[in-house]
């Protein structure tokens, strides 16, 4: 790889690092705990950023994948498993070393799964689900995969929301910490904020290393060449099917592992994050970003997720994204970070405050 | 046991029969033409054989096993290349990157190699680029790799799909009337190229409305009208033929 690649990410980092050292130092280090979680959200982002834009393909479900992961890390690591298993499996799970047995703050028994297996179980559940739903679906030349999404993010959204286990419309707290290394644990724990924060980043830079050289490589090739002519792309021997599904399948881990490790961070979660609202968030934030733009889109995905956890789109939080998502696709279809759109943009706002400066 | 036998191959869209009971071999390491007048079969004779469209009737033998109803990726992994009547370039790719496309088959990184490229996978991908390169050279694209191919001119983007083709390093070429919207002088280069291929041991079958191009580099030639093949044989007897000469006769190509 060129070094000319490498630069921009050494950047991030660095500012990345500025950030915390400068929060850190003037005692506003709570921002600190909206920059973690904006990462989170911004690796769904950055996974439905590489299968609208290399893939072609629109997933309207991808907060479903999120609260897929969240719910499974909520599960595996609260009590809920006595719900789950009889006292005999339980026992059995605990002395194989699958299931940790402690006690909780009152002195009772309280089992959960070791993070790597519950980790694993995450991805393996959410690997098998964007299989099913992408197999048949992707086959097909057109948008149905938004439509097949749409429906899975509705069906699993009821079912978070009216199931017991899963703690109804309530969703599921207590959920406990992580441990990624001894005495290292992705939580709410204020001695834990700085960790938490740069094991986020790192995450979310790390999934964006890989995508770069992802997109640079023979499957990046690929898969423009599927977007520039399927057919020609099938003719060099592309088995198009299987590229799309493929993105289709990373994408939906990326946005698992981000609401697992959220749901840790956060010590729960609950349903509206499976909501169809927060799926058109992110394919709204995608839009702004660019599709095919995974800088623009990390960009974005960190930025408005940001000013929307602070509070400043305020009761209209939902509508804000929304109105994003009709203004780019009126005014920016290619996203923000285009010559074009910045000039389309810049020649609207002068004619638009053109009578006021007059 | 030929090349390619195309057995009894029927096509029809709705009640119009394209494709009807035609039957002919491709001996390999020969040029073999297609002519026929406009909307003969040829073009959809192609998509059978390369499988962009969906099969009806007959058999398509290459090297001994039917492709007949194969996906396209798949007839490709087999050796089968092609270009279209209609460029279908990635418009939006360089040139080099184009052809480097076509190199697919002839390199192996998946996504987990691409991911997190180690240096196996750089070198396969820097000779990707060299031998993509060659293949340009080849064509007479060096001075526009780095170029947007869906901004070159007709005849450059007729080349990239041709380096593009060659590229993936085909048993069987198929060409969809190569010499399409070229000057006298690129079609003399397009002549010398296409023989070139074939003794570098690639069978080529060709569609082309150019006669004098047909007759000159063709081994042998199929002829097609109303999707019925009505002659077939070497360029000098097809010349002679009685109904070959009356199907040209009453159409503009002859
Ligand atoms: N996808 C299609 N749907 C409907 N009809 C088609 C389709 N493809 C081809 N045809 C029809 O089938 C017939 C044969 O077309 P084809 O393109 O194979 O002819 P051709 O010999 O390649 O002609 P040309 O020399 O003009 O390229 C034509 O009448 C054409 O209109
Ligand atoms: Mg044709």
């Amino acid at each position: 790889m060129k070094i000319s690649s490498h630069l921009p990410v050494a950047l991030l980092g660095a500012i990345v690092v500025l950030f915390q050292v400068l929060m850190s130092a003037t005692g506003t280090d709570y921002l600190l705990i909206q920059l973690t979680m904006s990462a989170y959200y911004a690796l769904v982002v950055l996974g439905l950023c590489l299968l609208m834009g290399y893939a072609g393909q629109i997933s309207m479900g991808h907060a479903a994948f999120f609260a897929l992961g969240g719910y499974t890390a909520a599960v595996l690591s609260t009590n809920n498993l006595t719900q789950l298993f009889s006292a005999g499996v339980l026992e059995w799970l605990v002395q194989k070393g699958l299931i940790i047995l402690s006690t909780d703050a009152y002195g009772a028994a309280a089992y959960r799964a070791p993070a790597w297996l519950s980790l694993g179980t995450a991805v393996l559940i959410t690997v098998a689900v964007s299989f099913a739903i992408g197999i048949p679906v992707l086959r097909l030349k057109g948008h149905y995969l938004a439509m097949a999404t749409l429906g899975f993010g509705t069906i699993l959204y009821r079912i978070f929301l009216g199931t017991r286990i899963f703690g109804e419309a309530d969703g599921i707290s207590a959920v406990r910490p992580c441990e990624i290394l001894p005495g290292l644990f992705v939580g709410g724990d204020p001695s834990q904020r700085v960790f938490n924060y740069y094991f986020a980043w790192i995450l979310l830079i790390g999934a964006l290393v890989l995508l770069l050289n992802l997109v640079r490589s023979r499957v990046g090739r690929a898969l423009r060449a599927i977007h520039g002519s399927e057919e020609a792309a099938g003719a060099m021997g592309i088995d198009t099917a299987r590229y799309k599904l493929n993105i289709f399948v990373i994408s939906a881990v990326f946005a698992a592992l981000g609401g697992y490790f959220m749901t840790h961070f956060n010590g729960g979660i609950g349903p509206s994050e499976a909501g169809i609202m927060k799926s058109v968030r992110y394919v709204a934030i995608v839009a702004v970003g660019g599709m095919a733009n995974l800088w623009g889109c990390l960009l974005m995905g960190v930025v408005l997720n940001f000013l929307s956890l602070r509070g400043y789109f305020g009761s209209y939080d939902d509508a804000v994204f929304g109105a994003l998502l009709i203004i780019i696709m009126a005014l920016a279809p290619e996203g923000i970070f285009r010559k074009e759109s910045i000039s389309r943009i810049k020649e609207l706002t002068r004619r638009l405050s053109w009578p006021f400066w007059k | 046991m030929a090349f390619l036998e195309i057995k009894n191959l029927s096509r029809s869209f709705g009640g119009l029969r394209a494709v009807e009971n035609v039957s002919f071999n491709v001996e390999k390491g020969l040029i073999k033409a297609v002519i026929g007048p406009n909307g003969a079969g040829k073009t959809t004779l192609f998509n059978l054989v390369a499988g962009a469209l969906e099969p009806h009737s007959g058999d398509v033998i290459f090297k001994g096993r039917s492709i007949y109803g194969l996906p396209t990726h798949r007839i490709a992994w087999r050796g089968i290349s092609r270009t279209y009547q209609n460029i279908k370039l990635f418009n939006d790719m360089t040139v080099l990157e184009n052809i480097m496309v076509g190199r697919h088959r002839k390199s192996r990184a998946g996504f987990l190699r691409a991911m997190v490229p180690l240096p196996g996978t750089r070198r396969e991908e820097r000779e990707s680029a060299e031998k993509a390169a060659g293949f340009a050279s080849l064509l007479g694209l060096s001075d526009v790799l780095d170029a947007r191919a869906g901004g070159l001119d007709f005849g450059r983007q007729r080349a990239v799909e041709f380096a593009r083709a060659l590229a993936s390093e085909p048993e069987l070429l198929l060409l969809d009337e190569p010499a399409a919207g070229l000057n006298i002088h690129e079609t003399l280069e397009l002549a010398d190229l296409i023989r070139k291929i074939r003794d570098m041991g690639i069978t080529v079958l060709l569609i082309e409305h150019d006669m004098s191009l047909v007759m000159d580099i063709s081994d042998e030639i199929a002829v097609l009208s109303y999707g019925v093949k009505i002659a077939e044989g070497p360029p000098k007897d097809i010349q002679k033929n009685p109904e070959v000469i009356s199907v040209y006769l009453g159409d503009d190509n002859a």
